[in-house]
């Protein structure tokens, strides 16, 4: 399919002919793609330390090779159930604003070039929530991959400091 | 060195630069005055930030020339000596300089023999300057100076020919200027070229020791080519091998020896603080090696191991040492501050430094710099008062100002002392009252070092306040702040009358710490071991053991009694309840003159831990100051005593000896105190209204009341106020002064006329109801004295018929039921007609269980207002317990509470409770009402 797409744009140079790559991730049966150019690994989120009386957002904070990174609960950012707990849980690495963040998915898949020709705006009905957190909506064969604004995952500090 | 030192070395070379060359042009063309004025404006700058430096030499050298050249401005003939004179000048200003950028210290010595020549010239007029040329070849005494030949140079030119411009002088200038010229403009690093500054200078003596000056241009050029050497350390030597010709020059030439012996190499700082992150990091591995050693007891990585670990710890020290830099840098400004406001506030003021090569990390220097500079200024301005005063206060005039800073332990003790006026502590208490921080009867209670910490409150010190206070002021919180951000602490001493003492306590560095690793519950924490003070072991049944005070814990050791807060309490950790927080470690801690003990579960070891700062999104929780990663590799939080501290300090000013954790206490004994305004009127007994409802107090002149269709109104504010009898029986008076609790709402005002305004009190309520009488709530007793309290909704309506009525929110909310949920019946009688008004159904319950039987009732409930703090089960488990019914899940909630902490803050976003509202803030509720009601699903999502 990835090799499809290509190709397709390739021939028809369509107006954002270039590819983008995203990093699937799937949390609660939904799957979610984050830019890969702002991922910077994946891991194993183990031995979190906890926060207490941080925003209920942060999952805990984790030594990445001598790094301190602040764990991000992405199904807490967006607003579904906590995971049932059993094992470990993966984790994206994503930068900002100069801090390491750990972004906590159900489990990481794989990496897709997509282009632009897939992509949709959300569509208006989607919980608003979402929609603020996200960059539009990718049609693919048999679902729909949720392109994540990472800045804006990252950014509840603010909106939690307005409401 | 100082930053601002290395910018005024720049900017004073390129300066110099410019004078050189202008002068030159301008011996040329002595009557453009344009040149004059550039020259003259660029020797006045050089001057004017001498000056400001603190740099005396360079300053009356600077002066001096500038003297001359105002001469020549205002017509004074420019002879080649006065140019000459001028250029030597300069150049000694470039020696100085060169010295300066070197040792970072202007270098000792006078410059009398050039200054005296330069007033010379200056004040003669153009007869005598000529006259005296010829008679004036060695003027000066035997000089100490190194740079006493190039004097020789004017006389000299002198004798030849005198007054004139010659040839001759002119080529020497002119080839004298380009030598340093080049140099300067060269893009070669700054510091290089001014240390090769000197050369020239130096070189010129020899030249003129043995030669008459015509022929000097040519050695002076012979030597230019040697002042472009890059080091110092060349040109140095140089001095040197001359001065032995001239045994006056020994002096300076011993001193330069000196100065070249300590090498020194200029590091950017960027390379250093690499250098020291790499260090920590070491450190780190190095304590994840140790860990992983101690757990196999026998293996060959014990000695290596070892050594290792040795090694480390120099590098580490060794490191720091060049992040180290005397405090006297950050001081450098000071004196002239001090001069600068002396002059401007008409003091005598002397600042006495002490311990300035005292020397702390740059990192904590950078901070402190700013706050230093303020208390110092706080001091000069607020603390010192002016002579007269001083004189009629027994004090000699000069006031002043001492500065002491010296190591202590792993601390700096920064002492900032006046011998002034103190604090007055009588105005800040009047200040503290007047800004709602507590209230009169509090404030009356507390020490003096309680009171004095109130000037470092946020906006205690506006402009305003600095005068009514006419205490210490302006921005004092921010140098608090400062001072903490980097684990530091003031305190202050004052006695009235004799002055005040700050005495600031900073850590020497901020990138390493030693920290015990506690443990609360089942995670570890950090304490900076700084902070600690002991450790005791608290156990049931021993010794030590804590006790409670109406549930707070606290700990007898050594017969005094110590706060405690249970660690796992204010970390809102799970199960802290009473008991079983009551045996592990106390760790005693003093923030300021407070002493607390944080209680935890255990304590394991201490260990040098590398803080790294806070992830922006938890850096609003001030219970840390940062994190680390232990040996084994676990990320822990660094607890910050100064954030704890804050609680227990809260906790006090609240009366209530607890910490302010509404929201974590176990409710149980917690009791809440009211402030209540007691006064007369009517009947025998007392009455009451809590202090939060009541706006003003007012006492009014009882010819002014007006009596409008048998209603008493009163003008109030450019409004009329109507006025209404606390009780049926009291008769406003006519005459004399009517005593009047104001209540307003919106804009709408009215008076309570009463007999006498009592007292204002802080006490538990527990009331009892009245049913039959719709003026008072109930009776309680307060003070030991039974208590009427009132029912400040009864007499809303009685001034203005509207008042229940009014309120824009009512029309929409008419079918709108709300719960009410507060333990306490007088706030529930007080608030249900508050809510009514705004339009709402009211179920009122007195507890949690009572609620939830309500809300179970599957009555349709549209909104929840819940107190907080109740008995049993409070306001966080009732809404828990209603979040977690799928009916309930987006039911709007209100908190209402007395105080608020960011734990509870946290607590409340999790629970999606839509706000807080403080209990008495009426239009508070009644807009947070509003505000749940138009799309309640958007009000959601932001609040969770």
């Amino acid at each position: 399919m990835i090799a499809a797409n290509q190709n397709d744009t390739a021939r028809d140079g369509r107006l954002s002919g270039d590819l983008e790559e995203f990093v699937t991730v799937m949390v609660a049966d939904q799957m979610f793609g984050l830019p890969i150019d702002r991922v910077h690994d994946v891991f194993i989120a183990s031995s979190l330390t906890t926060v207490p009386l941080s925003p209920p957002e942060i999952a805990g904070l984790l030594n990445l090779r001598g790094r301190v990174v602040t764990a991000v609960d992405l199904r807490r950012r967006l607003g579904l159930t906590d995971r049932p707990t059993a094992g470990d849980v993966m984790a994206v690495g994503l930068e900002h604003k100069g801090e390491s963040y750990g972004l906590l998915v159900d489990s990481v898949g794989e990496v897709m070039k997509l282009s632009g020709e897939t992509h949709e705006p959300s569509p208006v009905h989607m919980d608003p929530r979402w929609v603020k957190l996200s960059h539009g909506v990718h049609r693919l064969e048999g679902r729909l991959l949720i392109i994540l604004d990472v800045d804006a995952v990252l950014a509840f500090d603010a909106e939690a400091r307005a409401a | 060195m100082d930053e601002l030192l290395r910018e005024f070395l720049t900017e004073t070379s390129e300066h110099l630069d410019t004078v050189d060359v202008e002068l030159v042009r301008f011996e040329q063309d002595p009557n453009n005055e344009k040149i004059l004025s550039n020259i003259f404006r660029l020797v006045h700058t050089i001057k004017g930030t001498c000056g400001f430096l603190g740099l005396p030499r360079l300053e009356s050298l600077a002066h001096a020339a500038e003297t001359l050249m105002g001469r020549f401005r205002d017509g004074l003939p420019v002879t080649s000596n006065a140019v000459t004179l001028i250029l030597a000048t300069l150049d000694r200003i470039k020696e100085i300089l060169a010295e300066l950028e070197r040792t970072a210290a202007e270098p000792e010595g006078e410059d009398v023999d050039l200054i005296g020549e330069l007033e010379r010239m200056a004040s003669a007029d153009e007869t005598t300057l000529l006259a005296e040329a010829a008679a004036a070849p060695a003027p000066e005494p035997e000089p100490v100076e190194a740079e006493e030949p190039p004097l020789d140079v004017p006389p000299l030119a002198r004798e030849l020919k005198p007054g004139e411009v010659t040839l001759d002088d002119l080529e020497r200038a002119f080839l004298e200027a380009p030598g340093p010229d080049e140099d300067f403009t060269a893009p070669a690093p700054m510091p290089a070229a001014i240390v090769a500054e000197p050369a020239p200078v130096a070189e010129a003596p020899k030249a003129q020791a043995p030669k008459v000056d015509p022929a000097k241009p040519e050695p002076a050029k012979a030597e230019a080519p040697k002042a472009e050497a890059p080091k110092a350390e060349a040109a140095k030597p140089a001095a040197r091998a001359q001065a032995k010709d001239n045994p006056s020059q020994e002096n300076a030439a011993a001193g330069g020896e000196n100065v070249s012996k300590v090498q020194t190499i200029r590091v950017n700082v960027d390379t250093l603080e690499h250098l020291m992150t790499m260090v920590s990091e070491l450190v780190l591995t190095r304590n994840q090696l140790l860990e992983i050693a101690r757990r196999h007891e026998d293996n060959g990585f014990k000695v290596p191991l070892q050594r290792l670990s040795h090694v480390t710890a120099e590098l580490q020290e060794g490191v720091m040492k060049t992040r180290m830099q005397p405090i006297g840098t950050a001081w450098q400004k000071l004196p002239r501050i001090i001069r600068d406001l002396s002059s401007e506030l008409d003091k005598k003021i002397e600042l006495v430094m002490q311990g300035a090569d005292t020397e702390l990390d740059r990192q904590v220097l950078e901070v402190i710099k700013d706050p230093l500079t303020h208390m110092i200024r706080n001091s000069a301005d607020h603390g010192i008062e002016a002579p007269a005063e001083r004189r009629a206060a027994g004090k000699p005039e000069r006031g002043n100002i001492r500065l002491n800073a010296y190591h202590e332990g792993g601390t700096i003790t920064i002492e900032i002392s006046d011998d002034g006026k103190g604090l007055n502590f009588d105005a800040i208490r009047k200040k503290a009252v007047d800004r709602g921080l507590g209230t009169e009867a509090e404030i009356e209670r507390m020490s003096e070092a309680q009171i004095a910490k109130f000037i470092f409150h946020p906006g205690f010190s506006t402009a305003k306040a600095v005068t009514a206070v006419s205490g210490r002021g302006v921005g004092m919180d921010v140098v608090k702040t400062n001072i903490e951000l980097i684990g530091g602490t003031v305190e202050i001493k004052s006695e009235q009358g004799k002055g005040s003492t700050f005495t600031i306590k900073i850590p020497l560095t901020l990138a390493i710490v030693a920290a015990l690793i506690v443990a609360a519950r089942d995670q570890r924490y950090a304490i900076p071991q700084v902070a600690v003070l002991e450790l005791v072991r608290v156990k049931k049944g021993s010794d030590h053991q804590v006790e409670r005070i109406n549930g707070t814990p606290v700990l007898r050791l050594r017969d005094r009694l110590l706060p405690i807060v249970p660690a796992a309490k204010v970390l809102g950790l799970d199960g802290a309840d009473a008991d079983a927080g009551d045996e592990g470690f106390v760790v005693v801690s003093q923030v300021g003159r407070q002493r607390f003990g944080i209680l935890v579960d255990g304590v394991f070891h201490t260990e040098e831990i590398v803080v790294k700062p806070m992830s922006t999104k938890l850096r609003h929780i001030p219970l840390f100051s940062g994190n680390t990663i232990l040996g084994d590799g676990a990320v822990v939080l660094i607890i910050d005593p100064n954030g704890v501290a804050k609680m227990v300090d809260s906790g006090k000013a609240e009366q209530s000896y607890g910490f302010e954790e509404p929201a974590e206490t176990e409710a149980t004994e917690e009791v809440e105190t009211v402030t209540l305004l007691v006064f007369r009127g009517g009947g025998e007994s007392l009455k009451a209204v809590p202090l939060s409802l009541v706006t003003r107090l007012e006492e009014i002149d009882a010819t002014k009341i007006e009596w409008v269709g048998g209603r008493p109104l009163v003008q109030y504010r450019g409004k009329l106020m109507p006025l209404v009898p606390a009780d049926p029986t009291i008769h406003i008076k006519s005459e004399g002064t009517q005593a009047l609790v104001v209540f307003s709402d919106g804009d709408r005002t009215m008076g309570l006329a009463v007999d006498e305004i009592v007292d204002i009190v802080d006490d538990v309520l527990d009331i009892e109801l009245a049913t039959d009488r719709s003026d008072l709530v109930g009776s309680a007793v307060v003070r030991g004295r039974a208590t009427e309290i009132v029912n400040v909704a009864h007499y809303l309506p009685l001034a203005h018929e509207d008042w229940t009525r009014g309120g824009p929110p009512r029309i929409a909310n008419l079918s709108r039921t709300l719960l009410l949920v507060d333990d306490s019946p007088f706030f529930r009688d007080m608030l249900t007609p508050v809510l009514k008004a705004a339009g709402f159904k009211v179920i009122a319950t007195g507890s949690t269980e009572e609620a939830l039987q309500v809300l179970a009732a599957d009555k349709r409930i549209d909104v929840i207002v819940t107190d907080i703090e109740m008995p049993g089960r409070d306001g966080f488990a009732l809404v828990e317990a209603v979040r977690a019914q799928a009916r309930l899940h987006d039911v709007p909630v209100i908190a209402l509470s007395s105080g608020v902490t960011p734990e509870a803050i946290e607590r409340a976003r999790r629970l999606r409770i839509s706000e807080f509202v403080a209990k008495f803030d009426r239009s508070g509720l009644v807009a947070a009402l509003a505000e749940t009601q138009p799309d309640v699903r958007t009000s959601l999502g932001e609040a969770a």
